[in-house]
């Protein structure tokens, strides 16, 4: 029976890919009435954090262990603006996004000088500068007790209920994804994911591989940027942990769960971390980090493929060649791990 | 020939590993509209000095100039940018690119649709014939839907061949083209570099003499890092110190 409905999509690539997109449409229609609409709203936002990382981090190949700073940092600008000009939220959250962005680029400039375990120290080191400028800067930011009373504006509709925000958050969510799948699917994600594979040849067309990093860095706050503004505005509250180390490190978790470099993986990593600390924190359980950590470590052990790439490739493996692409980029092991190489022979 | 300006120069130029010199004060001069064969035994710094010329490694000394303009220090995507392409000796691809997707990068590098993330990459299918009809110079066009990683070793050198093709440079760096190549795609090779040379200039490191006959103008024989000699084909393998050096094995 499996096997049947396999090789009619098998035959079918694209009968898989609007199968999938459908599904996922669905399930995120569908997701508040299933689940407390908060924390429905917090697999948003995660699940765009979670792409934006993966765009860097799967397609471009950078490691940011920083960008804590761009999600924190439109989180911040992004109350800050619907505190004190009354904007609709949406225009809020684009500023915040745009923030972010501004933030990236000379972040990326300094950084993407550098590759593997330099990349991720110096964004390390600028977003605990962010952190700690954010901390002393209680004027603003309202340092330890965070930034309060993020309003939930939108003239003529009342966003007061979470259900409903979950609503007006969606579209917000779903075109940041959107605009995420266009950057993969471009000439320029061509490009990016030429550099990641070998910097050395893509230079020798012609190509300024730090200037198409810088860009991919750029786009990737600003998606993360949009994730973060909108977790603020359904919070209504910014603190400090939105722009801590911890959460620099919770969205790698959950991309690498997930599978890196798939869309689809990033968006599952999103939706199983934050359920299941919810789920921990209702239980009482306290060491959250804890339980999500030994699963990073389980998945880095064992399923280096993530959740959703390991699938499909037991999928693939069991059945054939099942639809290459899923929206999905694979790349061999080694590609992962090599750092660039500057000299050719 | 030999009157017709240098497109292509170093003055001095020095590259040193660790106190090692691999390039050792080379003066080159590559005149326009020729091809110029580099030779000479493995690790005489051919591949070094290519490096230096495309701006993969700085220069420890000297000045390289590209037709007049002093481009020592450039880095290699500017290089690229004004007119000179190079394949690699290791071959240096994409590993899970299709053949024909390498050579739409590269004809899309030219054209600067590159910048755009907001477009569909069926753009690229703009380059989709031309890309074919490159493939088909190099005898690649039956494989232009297999990923780069799973050619064969000469259908790679091809393809590095038509990646360099594709820019469509003033000077074109060949590092051993025909290196892995059966003797069918050695012909093949050699007549196409025979054929692009009409409107540019070729500087290519090859050991197979036969082709560095058929095909080279000058000769530049390396060794140790230093210029041992350097003239027409037939002046030079009768050199006694190049036959004493290298060629004596290879052309008896
Ligand atoms: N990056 C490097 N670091 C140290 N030594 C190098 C490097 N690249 C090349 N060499 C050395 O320089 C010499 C010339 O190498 P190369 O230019 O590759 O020679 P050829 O291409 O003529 O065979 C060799 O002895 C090689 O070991
Ligand atoms: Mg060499």
């Amino acid at each position: 029976m499996i096997r049947f409905v396999v090789t009619r999509l098998e035959a079918h690539p694209a009968w898989v890919r609007w199968g999938l997109l459908a599904a996922g449409l669905l399930l995120a229609f569908g997701l508040p009435w299933t689940l407390y609409p908060p924390v429905a709203t917090d697999i948003l936002c995660w699940a765009l954090f979670a792409v934006a990382f993966d765009l860097l981090l799967g397609h471009a190949g950078l490691l940011s262990f920083g960008h804590a700073a761009f999600w924190g940092t439109s989180a911040y600008a992004t109350g800050l603006i619907a505190i004190h000009s009354g904007l609709p939220f949406y225009a809020a959250v684009l500023c915040g996004a745009v923030a972010a962005a501004v933030l990236a680029v000379p972040i990326g400039f300094l950084g993407v000088r550098r590759s593997g375990i330099y990349f991720a120290m110096v964004t390390l080191a600028f977003a605990q500068m962010v952190y700690f400028v954010a901390n002393q800067w209680s004027g603003l930011t309202g340092g330890e007790n965070g930034l309060q009373g993020i309003p939930r504006t939108l003239p003529g509709v009342d966003l007061s209920d979470s259900f409903v925000f979950y609503y007006a958050a969606l579209p917000v969510v779903l075109l940041g994804l959107l605009a995420a799948w266009r950057v993969v699917h471009s000439p320029f994600g061509r490009v990016v994911a030429a550099v990641r594979d070998n910097p050395a040849r893509a230079r020798a067309l012609g190509y300024p591989v730090d200037r198409y990093k810088v860009v991919v860095f750029t786009i990737s706050a600003f998606l993360s940027g949009l994730a973060g503004g909108l977790y603020a505005v359904n919070h209504g509250f910014a603190s400090l942990q939105e722009v801590y180390w911890t959460t620099s490190g919770k969205v790698v978790v959950m991309t690498v769960l997930g599978g890196i470099g798939t869309l689809w993986g990033s968006l599952i990593g999103a939706g199983v971390i934050v359920r299941l600390e919810d789920w921990l924190a209702t239980a009482g359980f306290d060491e959250v980090g804890l339980v999500t950590g030994g699963i990073f470590i389980v998945v880095v052990m064992l399923f280096r493929r993530g959740l959703w790439g390991t699938a499909t490739h037991l999928l693939r493996r069991r059945f054939g060649a099942l639809s290459e692409d899923t929206g999905e980029k694979h790349r061999p092991e080694h590609d992962r791990e090599a750092p660039s190489q500057p000299v050719p022979s | 020939m030999s009157q017709s300006p240098a497109i292509l120069s170093t003055q001095n130029l020095v590259k040193e590993f660790q106190g090692f010199r691999a390039v050792d004060g080379v003066d080159l001069n590559v005149r326009e509209g020729t091809v110029h064969a580099l030779v000479g035994p493995n690790g005489a710094g051919k591949t070094t000095l290519f490096n230096l010329l495309t701006g993969f490694l700085p220069a420890s000394a000297g000045r390289i100039a590209l037709g007049g303009r002093d481009i020592t220090g450039q880095p290699p995507e500017h290089i690229a940018r004004l007119g000179v392409a190079r394949s690699f000796q290791v071959t240096s691809l994409f590993a899970e690119v299709t053949a024909c997707a390498h050579v739409e990068l590269a004809l899309q590098a030219t054209a600067g649709l590159g910048r755009s993330f907001w477009r569909s990459d069926k753009q690229m299918r703009r380059f989709t014939s031309r890309a074919m009809e490159l493939l088909d110079q190099v005898g690649l066009a039956r494989h232009a839907t297999r990923s780069a990683g799973s050619l064969p070793y000469g259908h790679k050198r091809a393809l590095e061949l038509a990646l360099a093709l594709a820019l469509d440079p003033k000077v074109l760096l060949l590092d051993e083209p025909t290196a892995g190549m059966g003797l069918e795609d050695v012909d093949r090779t050699v007549a196409l570099i025979g054929r692009v040379r009409e409107d540019r200039t070729v500087v290519m490191v090859e050991h197979n003499m036969n082709v560095v006959g058929s095909l080279a103008d000058t000769v530049t024989v390396l060794q140790h890092g230093r210029v041992l000699a350097e003239g027409p084909y037939r002046d030079v393998r009768s050199d006694p110190k190049v036959v004493e050096a290298y060629l004596g094995a290879d052309v008896a």
